[in-house]
């Protein structure tokens, strides 16, 4: 590992003026493993674990406000996440280990980064390495035509397949939560949607963050009237594993009839997979296993499977179908 | 150049659906190799001028064991913790660990935490498996709550009150845990036991379910590769049962 320096930060403020050439470091899960694979080669850490942000509130527009540093584990246990964002609450339960979920925060896990093999071997993107256009554009994709079980087949490009790892994200995207950020020009806020990118030409920028933005809050939404949520997810053992699918879903049924509905997909995306398709087709139809299977032909419709990832459209179809009856039910 | 990931991971291909009927790869465990960097339990380093642990530690510098330990320190270390002096160009870091205070000179910021209690502190009990967060042999308690000791620098826990199994129970005064460990054999060679036990003391103050599933679930984090699964719930079963 090379070697860097270190600083604590004591408020956000001390955070952002130390930030220009350093990288936040906060619950450590992710980063740290990185450095050790000298994925991630920082000169300069700022550490946020001093920051006051480490609190869940109810919003004056009765959402709930959640601070960047909550840990994975406080906020899955959370009574008014578990009460009001079920979903959200699994999703996290579902991840990682509990030692983990202990250290990551929630900004953090927003920040997650891929876990295909080709991009965390240490000398990936260098020469006589594996290629990946995410360490170094331009020195091609080895999991293309390596091994791609685990990758993705939706929002993939000719220059990455690599699949998106968060649970919290996918169930934050069902939610419709909005990031709020701070940093040099000042606060804005960027809705979950927007907030990750599509590899495209460019793998190596995997969110909307500029150099020396911090991420504070995360704004859950209101949650909707009468509606349920849920998350599902599949994968090759039952704990401590990413997913091969996931779904999380959010729906209010009335008088049989799907009257709201929210889908978003994970462990088959380059990005938390909200997919408006499925929406489409299940908004004022009726809550019945002909309609779940229309919807999750719409969600995959545009899936673009690998040689070893081809299994992941049907899991992620049955995946969804079992999700929506679960929160229609 | 051969696709070596795709070699190693090639175990995993037979599960898939298509592929179901297929035997798993014999390379299956090749993944999965055992730990390299404290095969062997040892006295405290220090007690004596010459120790197991130095004299591996010695070997490594000579580059016998070169590469199995690449975040060790590199020389054997052998004054109390207090008068440590290192030789990199490191901060002063105080940590309070079982409830005394460690004042570190010169401490590497890339230092792990858990390479810290053990290189440093000689703290061994607590051990080094993946170094990566996936097998949980590290696990310790930070204010109270159980974490990887792998995945945290040193220099990012001042003020904090660290927990190591020296500091759950001792000889002749073992936690209930350590001592439904040992009724119900929870572990065969031993190496991942001082992190099944962290987290297992850790879960009773968690809020999980009553059920074994529940027990399999939180204890999740804690790989053992002798599989002695079935008797790590038996004795975390029997300390929340008188809990």
């Amino acid at each position: 590992m090379e070697t860097f320096s270190y600083i604590k930060a004591p408020s956000v403020d001390k955070a952002l003026a130390s930030a220009s050439q350093a990288k936040f470091i906060a619950g450590g899960t992710t980063f740290v493993d990185l450095m050790k694979l000298s994925v991630e080669t920082p000169k300069a850490l700022v550490d946020i674990n001093l920051l006051p942000l480490d609190k869940i509130e109810k919003s004056s527009d009765g959402g709930l406000r959640i601070g960047a540093m909550v840990r994975n584990s406080d906020l899955a246990w959370n009574a008014d996440v578990q009460k009001s964002y079920a979903a959200l609450s699994e999703a996290l339960l579902s991840g990682a280990s509990p030692q983990l979920r202990n250290m990551a925060t929630t900004g953090g896990n927003l920040l997650q980064r891929t876990r295909c093999a080709y991009f965390r071997e240490p000398n990936a993107g260098t020469p006589g390495g594996y290629g990946c256009n995410k360490r170094t554009p331009g020195t091609g994709c080895a999991a293309l035509e390596g091994f791609n079980r685990t990758h993705a087949i939706l929002g993939t490009s000719e220059h990455c397949i690599a699949t998106h790892p968060s649970d919290m994200c996918v169930a934050m995207a069902a939610f419709e939560a909005v990031i709020h950020v701070e940093g040099p020009k000042g606060k804005r806020t960027i809705a979950i949607a927007d907030f990750h990118k599509l590899p495209g030409d460019t793998p190596n920028i995997e969110n909307a963050l500029e150099q020396g933005e911090l991420i504070t809050y995360v704004d859950l939404p209101k949650p909707v009237e009468g509606a349920k949520s849920t998350y599902l997810k599949l994968r090759d053992r039952a704990s401590y594993e990413f997913a091969l699918a996931s779904a999380a879903v959010v729906a209010r049924v009335e008088s049989g009839h799907i009257r709201y509905v929210r889908v978003a997909m994970g462990g088959v995306g380059t990005k938390p997979w909200r997919s408006h398709e499925a929406e489409a087709a299940l908004m004022g139809k009726p809550a019945n296993a002909a309609t779940f299977k229309t919807a999750a032909e719409a969600a995959l419709s545009k899936a673009k499977p690998h040689k070893d990832n081809e299994f992941k459209v049907e899991l992620a179809k049955r995946c969804l179908v079992r999700s929506l009856k679960t929160a229609t039910a | 150049m051969a696709d070596t990931i795709d070699t190693r991971m090639k175990h995993l291909r037979s599960r898939t659906p298509q592929n179901a009927k297929n035997d798993l790869a014999a390379d299956q465990q090749s993944v999965d190799l055992e730990p390299l960097t404290e095969p062997f339990t040892s006295e405290a380093a220090g007690k004596r001028g010459f120790s197991r642990r130095s004299f591996l530690s010695g070997l490594g510098a000579a580059g016998v064991l070169a590469g199995a330990a690449p975040l060790a320190a590199a020389a054997p270390v052998l004054e109390p913790a207090a008068q440590d002096q290192g030789e990199s160009g490191g901060t002063n870091v105080t940590l309070r660990i079982n409830g005394k205070d460690y004042t570190l000179r010169n401490l590497d910021p890339r230092a792990t935490l858990l390479d810290t209690l053990r290189e440093r502190v000689y703290l061994t009990g607590t051990k080094k498996g993946c170094d990566h967060g996936q097998c949980g042999a590290c696990t310790v308690h930070v204010n109270g709550r159980r974490v990887n000791s792998c995945l945290s620098f040193s220099v990012m826990h001042e003020g904090d009150e660290i927990t190591t199994i020296e500091g759950i129970g001792q000889p002749g005064n073992l936690h209930a845990m350590q001592a439904a460990f040992v009724e119900h054999d929870g572990y065969q060679c031993g190496y991942c036991t001082s992190g099944q036990i962290m987290s297992a003391v850790a879960l009773l103050k968690e809020p999980i379910g009553p059920t074994d599933e529940d027990i399999k679930s939180a204890m999740a984090g804690n790989i053992c590769r002798c599989g002695a699964y079935t008797n790590i719930v038996a004795a975390v079963r029997q300390v929340r049962s008188r809990a």
